[in-house]
């Protein structure tokens, strides 16, 4: 009997599924290629990471030849230009996570306060223009902006000050770096927070108004706590890639030099010369693998004590 | 009553200019920020008219000195029209392939009745949070046989977890009910997908299309790792002749290339972006906010 009833459980749920694949099968047939794509792209390298614990060597198999435990590990943790690297790629993503996070916030306030609606669309337009500039033609561009006959250095000599070789000099890369950092993502930073303005029910502010709220009141006691969620996610999102260099690889890569490793290498340029550069890759690896790893731990981290104290978070 | 109204206007007449203060201040705030937006832009722009001896000489500034258009003729002449043909195929091959792949993984993540969905989305979400680190990802491509082939170009960048999520949103934003009718007209869950979501779908198609070209256009990275010379996009290009000829990555400069020339570069290589963002910049706004938007 029970024998019975399970034969017929499972000759049921066979058939809802033969269902579901019968009624579906078009649209998981549109996820093959996609799904393909993830498991070669995304989540070989992923894998392929296994050989910060083994000994690779160049044309050899992406997963390595031998099992060498955490020797590298051990390897960099002993390495002060690692060290160095770790300090500085902490000191400018929280440098600029300082600067840009405030910031974009009030510029998106202030965008928010504007009321010509003409003028407003054109702040915007421009503000989004830097986003979409080739991190070449950035870096391209900051050249020539410090260089030594350039605007700025025009700007200083005509003041009466001394010339100054920005791009070579340890102690300037942290401003050059947050500076043109801040300018480029400014305005594209505002469109969550102005999206999310919007959504505010115009009754909040006509309420407030009517318990005598003055307009700057009507801003901290209604749009900020408005669009609270918003800052909150955003922010994990930021704390979750202080340690990660990644994302800044290109813009250190195109703009530093030896001159001024001491205060611009960060770990990915430290990995890209190690790796690709020296020949180390199981070494690279090791102290890439290191980066994401307490990359993901802070995200972690971040996203608990966002759900804990907002009840929003990325997961 | 009477005293009341009295005693709130005054109040009134020193909170609006407190605000028309406030007025004036934001407005300069924001002139100063669209001028220091600008200012680099014109400054190239500027630069790439400026007279080589002028250059030689250090004078550059808003206003070029000794205008003329040599710079241009030059530039157009040489090697960079080649690259800057790459880019163009690059960027159309891979912006098509971006499009259709991504809206192949998002169309089905958007419907909630797929089963299958609870494994996909944290399959594919996970991505977002941890990788293949820059060595596992080089060492992938070395091994696939990619290097020094078009496709090293584009694939480690055709599907972006994020853009997808922005996707999958929107099509959660379709109406069930448009995409039920089609079904009861006898069309396939394919028909539907095709004939029904993508029509509706064009917000975010315009935003996809802006967002993966300027992606693909803007890309030296991957051209730095595995392209060879004749296969450079023109961004690579142009990194070389602003670190200059001759000049190792990463040694810093040389000063070989002169400044109108990087600058006339630059202009032309920015300049179809720029033409195009703004005019499409109402849709881009409309998808990165459904992508905001908590479900």
């Amino acid at each position: 009997m029970s024998v019975n009833l399970q034969q017929k459980n499972t000759a049921n749920k066979k058939s809802s599924f033969t269902k579901h694949i019968g009624k579906y099968w078009q649209l998981y047939l549109l996820l093959i290629i996609p799904i393909i794509y993830y498991v070669v792209f995304r989540y070989l390298p992923m894998f392929g990471n296994i050989i910060a614990f083994r000994k690779y060597h160049a044309g050899g198999s992406i997963f390595g030849d031998r099992f060498v435990g955490v020797k590298y590990f051990k390897q960099f943790v002993g390495d002060k230009t690692f060290w160095r690297a770790f300090k500085n790629t902490l000191t400018l993503n929280i440098g600029y996570l300082l600067f840009r996070f405030p910031l974009t916030l009030i510029f998106a306030l202030l965008i928010n306060e504007i009321r010509n609606i003409h003028w407003k669309k054109f702040v915007q337009t421009v503000s989004y223009l830097p986003h979409f500039i080739s991190i070449v033609i950035m870096c391209g561009m900051i050249k020539e902006l410090v260089s030594t006959s350039g605007p700025i250095n025009n700007l200083i000599a005509s003041l009466g000050g001394q010339k100054i070789s920005f791009i070579s000099e340890a102690k300037w890369f942290s401003t050059i770096f947050i500076s043109s950092g801040v300018w480029q993502s400014i305005g594209w930073g505002t469109i969550l927070y102005l999206a999310a303005m919007s959504n505010i029910n115009p009754s909040l502010y006509e309420a407030a108004a009517v318990d005598g709220a003055g307009h700057f009141r009507r801003v901290w006691h209604v749009t900020i706590p408005s669009i609270l969620p918003t800052i909150t996610t955003l922010l994990i999102l930021d704390i979750g890639g202080l340690v990660g260099s990644g994302g800044a690889f290109e813009k250190v890569y195109l703009l530093y030099n030896p001159m001024i490793y001491e205060t611009a290498d960060i770990v990915s340029t430290y990995v890209f010369r190690m790796g690709i550069g020296g020949g180390n890759f199981s070494y690279a690896t090791a102290v890439g693998l290191f980066e994401g790893l307490i990359n993901l731990v802070l995200l972690t981290i971040a996203n608990f004590a966002s759900k804990k104290l907002t009840d929003s978070g990325l997961w | 009553m009477a005293i009341s109204s009295a005693k709130k206007k005054p109040m009134k007449v020193k909170e609006n200019l407190g605000y028309k203060i406030f007025l004036v201040v934001n407005y300069l705030i924001m002139l100063f920020i669209v001028i220091v937006t600008l200012y680099p832009f014109l400054y190239l722009v500027s630069q790439s008219f400026t007279s080589e001896q002028a250059i030689i000489r250090g004078e550059s500034g808003i206003i070029p000195k000794g205008f003329n258009i040599d710079t241009y003729k030059y530039v157009l002449k040489g090697e960079f029209l080649s690259y800057y043909k790459n880019t163009i195929i690059y960027t159309v091959i891979g912006t098509v392939l971006s499009l259709v792949t991504s809206a192949m993984l998002a169309y089905p993540m958007a419907k909630s009745e797929l089963k299958f969905n609870r494994f996909l989305t944290p399959f594919i979400i996970f991505t977002m949070y941890f990788g293949g680190t820059l060595i596992s990802n080089y060492i992938l491509v070395v091994g696939l046989g990619l290097k020094n082939t078009v496709p090293a170009f584009i694939l480690p960048m055709m599907i972006s977890t994020y853009y997808v999520i922005l996707m999958k949103s929107f099509f959660q934003s379709i109406p069930k009910d448009l995409e039920e009718a089609g079904e009861i007209d006898g069309l396939s869950k394919f028909g539907v997908f095709i004939r029904i979501a993508l029509p509706l779908s064009k917000p975010i198609i315009a935003t996809m299309t802006l967002f993966y070209s300027v992606m693909y256009w803007n890309n030296w990275y991957n051209a730095f790792l595995y392209l060879s010379k004749k296969q450079w996009p023109v961004a690579y290009y142009l990194q070389t002749i602003i670190r200059g000829v001759g000049a190792k990555e990463g040694d810093g400069d040389a000063t070989s290339v002169s400044a109108n020339i990087k600058s006339c570069a630059m202009v032309l290589t920015v300049l179809p972006i720029i033409c195009v963002y703004p005019v499409i910049q109402k849709y881009y706004v409309q998808g990165m906010m459904l992508g905001g938007v908590k479900e």
